[in-house]
């Protein structure tokens, strides 16, 4: 009972966080000197006054802000998102577009960085102040300092520039029809894309593990276990993984936040076209529809994470789920 | 020799890390403009003697650019860290003193902004301030609050509610004199900690959000501007145009976190006797 309870209190609380970022992100592009009229026609057209007038009532911009948004609101929960201004299509077709591309790169980055930082992660705490330990540590805490768009430009220039072994940008070949691009140009275009990403996540998902894992390995049972006579492996396995994969999981799921930031940077250096291009394109060129949208995606994004990350949490804890207040 | 013991070794990190820091930002605030001067004579040389980094495609040297690029990180990251705590430690001991509604509004306002992704918030607040420079800074020091403000909450919220400050206040001391006491010298330890852990993500969000164009104009040396401008000549196989620049911001970011680790390490009580 009080599991639901705290479960339901959480998407409520998801849920008025969700309206607030809507409206922040509403107001903090409200304020900005950026005159859409502009963004939207140059600033060397010739449109006359009554045209732009005209083009001014058609959005409702001469309307005062508080309106707007509850009109945006409302068209958006209606699945109007408006239109996009620099590609010039409506923006839930672009993110719907850009999110599938974006979603397999963050899937296959998040998958990657997650199973092997998990596994750098044992083999450090098993091998705890020795030389691989120390290696490890160290090489995680450099990852982790480590600009994600420096990573791809790093790997952009050894593995494609360098070496020639995998391509220099875009999701597909270049000049190839849509039609004709296969699974495999796909995946052949997303690995180094989706290796940056995953870099961001190693780290901190490998140092988190080891920590974890240390205290487990410190507790009677795994003495009790040596004393029977198990072998390291053994004890890995029976004990060490089952104590430490759910917590580690729920921290990958809560990591959500920072793989889309990722994406915007691992996408602008490979030209991928993904959302986190999109994102970067509608902050350049003043394309508030879009940025609004993508903004909210995000938030959904982040909130679908944790919620995911507490659900487990919850669900996977032992005891009957008293213990929440 | 006699081994050094661990407080000593981590006043040497920590003294080695600080000096090389403030020296590269010393260096980049006073390096006069002649010191990354346009010379088309050497361009695009690759590093050796005369240009340790090597140049760019105007000729300008790679070394005093880069210099220059990390001061300015620095000075963002600074003002980040000034602004950023400030606004955590009234936040957190707000929430923390007069808890109640103050302190689920301070949750909720922190869950907030970490709910849309940190680069998110930056596009839209350097967009709110029609970008450039100082789009970019207010971006980086007004984000930046967050992760501390729960650091400090509850750091306050234990030491409020422990055996021993009760009993001071048993015994008749004022709050004041409670907080000078008991409260300050806890939860500063943490704080200062909390704060230099912050330069490293500010450093690092300057860069990146630079980076996608959306602060300092092409021609000012940033760190991100340098980066993203040897994308270009990624593919012609200039390879130094970028690492080098590079490396001295991971440097410059791992230095932070080796700080901020062995302070951590020093000011706690639990591991003094390691």
């Amino acid at each position: 009972m009080a599991r639901m309870k705290y479960t339901g209190k959480t998407v409520l609380r998801m849920l008025t966080l969700f309206i607030a970022v809507s409206i922040l992100s509403f107001l903090l592009l409200e304020a900005s000197p950026v005159d859409p009229m502009t963004a939207y026609i140059g600033t060397d057209s010739t449109f006359s006054e009554e045209a732009k007038e005209e083009i001014l009532r058609h959005w409702g911009l001469n309307e005062p802000p508080v309106k707007r948004f509850f009109k945006w609101a409302w068209n958006f929960v209606h699945g109007d998102w408006g239109e996009s201004i620099t590609y010039k299509k409506p923006v839930k077709t672009v993110i719907a577009e850009r999110l599938k591309y974006s979603l397999a790169l963050m899937f296959a980055a998040w998958s990657f960085s997650g199973i092997l930082g998990y596994a750098m992660g044992i083999l450090a705490a098993v091998r705890k102040g020795r030389l691989t330990d120390k290696l490890i540590k160290t090489f995680c805490l450099a990852l982790q300092s480590a600009p994600t768009f420096w990573i791809g430009l790093l790997s952009l220039s050894l593995f494609a520039v360098h070496l020639g072994w995998f391509p220099i940008g875009l999701a597909a070949p270049m000049g190839k029809a849509a039609e004709e691009v296969t699974i495999s140009d796909r995946i052949y275009h997303m690995i180094l894309p989706a290796f940056t990403l995953s870099v961001l996540g190693i780290g901190k998902i490998a140092l988190y593990t080891r920590q974890k894992f240390i205290e487990i390995l410190n507790r009677e049972f795994i003495l009790y276990a040596k004393a029977k006579g198990e072998s390291m492996g053994q004890i890995v396995m029976r004990h060490g993984i089952r104590n430490t994969l759910m917590p580690a999981v729920t921290v990958q799921f809560a990591s959500f936040s920072e793989l889309f930031g990722g994406i915007a940077l691992a996408e602008s250096v490979f030209s991928y076209p993904g959302i986190g291009s999109a994102l970067t394109a509608a902050g350049l060129g003043g394309d508030v529809p879009l940025l609004l949208g993508i903004a909210v995606c995000s938030a959904a994004f982040v909130f679908a994470g944790n919620l995911t990350a507490d659900i487990l949490y919850l669900a996977l804890e032992p005891r009957d789920g008293s213990f929440v207040h | 020799m006699k081994k050094c013991n661990t407080r000593t070794r981590v006043m040497i990190y920590i003294g080695f890390a600080s000096v090389y820091l403030l020296g590269i930002f010393f260096w980049g605030l006073f390096m006069p403009e002649s010191g990354y001067d346009v010379n088309y004579a050497d361009k695009l040389l690759p590093p050796g003697s005369g240009h340790l980094f090597g140049t760019d495609f105007m000729g300008r040297d790679m070394l005093m650019r880069s210099v220059k690029g990390i001061s300015v990180s620095l000075l963002t990251a600074a003002l980040a860290a000034g602004i950023s705590s400030v606004i955590a430690l009234a936040f957190g001991v707000t929430a923390a003193v007069f808890g109640g509604r103050l302190d689920s509004f301070v949750n909720w306002c922190v869950d907030l902004f970490m709910g849309i992704p940190h680069l998110v918030l930056l596009i839209l607040i350097s967009f709110m301030l029609g970008r450039g420079a100082k789009g970019v800074t207010a971006a980086v020091a007004f984000t930046h609050w967050p992760e501390l403000t729960r650091v400090v909450r509850a750091e306050v919220i234990s030491v409020r509610s422990s055996q021993y400050v009760r009993a001071a206040y048993k015994m008749g001391k004022s709050r004041f004199s409670v907080a000078w006491g008991h409260v300050i010298p806890h939860v500063l330890p943490v704080y200062l900690v909390g704060v230099i852990l912050l330069f490293p993500h500010a450093v690092m969000h300057e860069a990146s959000i630079t980076f996608l164009g959306f602060g300092l104009p092409a021609e000012e040396p940033a760190i991100g501007v340098i980066l993203s401008e040897s994308m270009k000549y990624i593919a012609m196989g200039k390879w130094w145009l970028m690492l080098f620049p590079g490396l001295m911001l991971l440097l410059a970011v791992m230095l932070f976190d080796i700080i901020g680790e062995n302070l951590k390490r020093l000011w706690n009580p639990d591991s003094g006797n390691e």
